[in-house]
């Protein structure tokens, strides 16, 4: 996936985790790392900006945020969609 | 402790209106003395109400949230501090009937919550975090079967009554804050060093003593999903959803009261409408709208229930949280009308009218997770979550 090193340091930059996110794997859970909710907000709106998407409503929920594979993959996700509509 | 088998008669609100009469019958005396409401919720145990959302399998009657809010309401309008003490003990066992069904420790202790009908409290307040639920500072020590938890727990509601308390702690001792579980801890599994005593503005009843909280106890009492889930899918919505309710029966009570003032006044002096009529129609107007908010959110709970992407949705935790907003701040404006129409009888102490303890108990409902902290966290999530603003859908 060719998101997941921008995303990581996305989450680097916003996560505000207690721990080096190069220490995480990629399907390392963020939230046992310590992301806060509102971290993950901030997270959110810094991914909306890089890529240039917009989070769905049903994207809007923890699981979308759990690791950095699953924010990489609603992140292509949502570009393919984005790009096709 | 008496235990009852028998299934009492009638259906759920009947049996809860039995309740309600004892209670109303010693609420006074358990807000003057702040003293645990014991006549109530012995009540509770006779008429079996505690085990009700446990699942019929395990003994209970798969009670539904919306039954349990309706029953807090009932109770909440005789005695709020027996009310809010029914609610957080349903609250707790809705953390076990979400998240502990498929674990056998917690599937057997459901079956004991129903058939002893043991009452559960709550520790998720914590000095130093204080209303920050999603945060802990104490961490679980696991130690092979054994889990080992220490906590300054300021808040702890009927901590002395309690069989069982479910308390928040970090997973383990190098977690962050918010990597959270919760364990359930057996009477006779912890010891409470009272810290503080709970002489409070209102809600006396619930005992809210501050303790030092010492447990051990086998590890596979914490609840085998971790607490942001239960918090997020079971605990926000039951907290929010059930203490409205209480918070409904509080202000219907003192706006039955202040249309029964209104009545006789009218009846007296048929001629001319009494000054509080108009009062009244606004107090009415303003009860409604709490009622719906709470039959909303049911309904959006009921609706998200089955899903557990949609529980953990921001839409799903700021529809909530606008619950609370909205019903503790509606509730003390009605209550404040209600004591303009009533006028020196509700000042008053002992009179039919008095709204004294329904004015302080209600000024408990914007401080039980101060209403700033739900606020901050809803306009967090709304820096992202666009509202749904249509009418219908
Ligand atoms: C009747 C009753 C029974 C209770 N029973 C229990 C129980 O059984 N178990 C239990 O664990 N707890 C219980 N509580 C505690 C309750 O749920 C809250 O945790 C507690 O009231 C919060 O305390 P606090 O106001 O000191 O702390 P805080 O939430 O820290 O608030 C303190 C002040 O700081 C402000 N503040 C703090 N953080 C923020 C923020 N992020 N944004 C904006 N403002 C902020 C608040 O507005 C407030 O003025 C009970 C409370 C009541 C009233």
């Amino acid at each position: 996936m060719a998101t997941a090193e921008t995303i990581r340091d996305i989450v680097a930059k916003h996560g505000k985790l207690p721990v080096e996110v190069s220490t995480l794997a990629d399907d390392g859970d963020l939230y046992a790392a310590g992301l806060s909710s509102f971290a993950s907000v901030q997270l959110m709106l810094a991914i909306e900006e890089e890529f240039d998407i917009e989070f769905p409503e049903n994207r809007l929920n923890r699981k979308t945020f759990q690791t950095i594979a699953a924010i990489a993959e609603a992140v292509d996700e949502l570009t393919r969609d984005q790009q096709a509509a | 402790m008496t235990i009852h088998t028998r299934t009492p008669t009638g259906d759920l609100s009947a049996r809860m209106r039995r309740v309600a009469d004892i209670a109303a019958a010693h609420a006074d005396s358990v807000d003057r003395e702040g003293r645990f409401p014991q006549e109530a919720v012995d009540a509770l145990r006779a008429e079996r109400l505690m085990g009700i959302q446990i699942p019929a399998e395990l003994g209970g009657e798969s009670a539904s949230t919306a039954e349990i809010a309706e029953l807090c309401s009932i109770l909440g309008r005789a005695c709020s501090a027996s009310a809010m003490i029914f609610a957080m003990h349903q609250i707790k066992a809705s953390s076990l009937v979400t998240h502990g069904g498929e674990a056998p420790w917690h599937q057997a202790f459901m079956a004991r919550v129903a058939g002893e009908q043991l009452l559960l409290g709550s520790a998720t307040t914590e000095g130093g975090i204080g209303g920050n639920l999603r945060n802990s500072i104490c961490a679980i020590a696991v130690d092979g079967d054994t889990c080992r938890l220490e906590k300054n727990a300021t808040v702890i509601s009927y901590g002395d009554q309690s069989d069982a308390i479910l308390i928040t702690s970090r997973s383990h001792a190098d977690a962050a804050p918010s990597d959270q579980v919760m364990t359930v801890f057996l009477k006779d599994q912890y010891t409470l060093e009272k810290t503080h005593t709970w002489d409070a503005l209102g809600m006396r009843g619930t005992c809210s003593d501050g303790y030092v909280f010492k447990g051990e106890a086998p590890a596979e009492q914490i609840l085998p999903r971790p607490f942001a889930e239960i918090a997020a899918q079971s605990m926000l919505a039951h907290a929010h959803i059930l203490w409205s309710a209480v918070w409904y029966g509080i202000a219907a009570d003192a706006f039955a009261k202040a249309q029964a003032f209104v009545r006789a006044a009218a009846r007296k002096s048929p001629e001319a409408a009494p000054p509080g009529a108009i009062r009244v129609a606004e107090a009415s107007s303003l009860l409604q709208g709490v009622k719906a908010s709470i039959v909303a959110a049911l309904e959006a709970y009921e609706q998200a229930k089955t899903d557990d992407d949609k529980l953990s949705s921001m839409s799903f935790a700021v529809a909530m949280n606008n619950l609370k907003i909205a019903s503790s701040q509606t509730i003390l404006t009605i209550i404040n009308h209600c004591m303009l129409i009533c006028g020196i009888l509700a000042y008053k102490n002992g009179t039919p009218f008095s709204l004294g303890r329904h004015l302080r108990d209600a000024h408990s409902a914007q401080l039980m997770i101060s209403n700033d902290r739900i606020l901050g966290n809803t306009s967090t999530m709304l820096l992202i979550h666009k509202q749904d603003t249509s009418l219908l859908s």
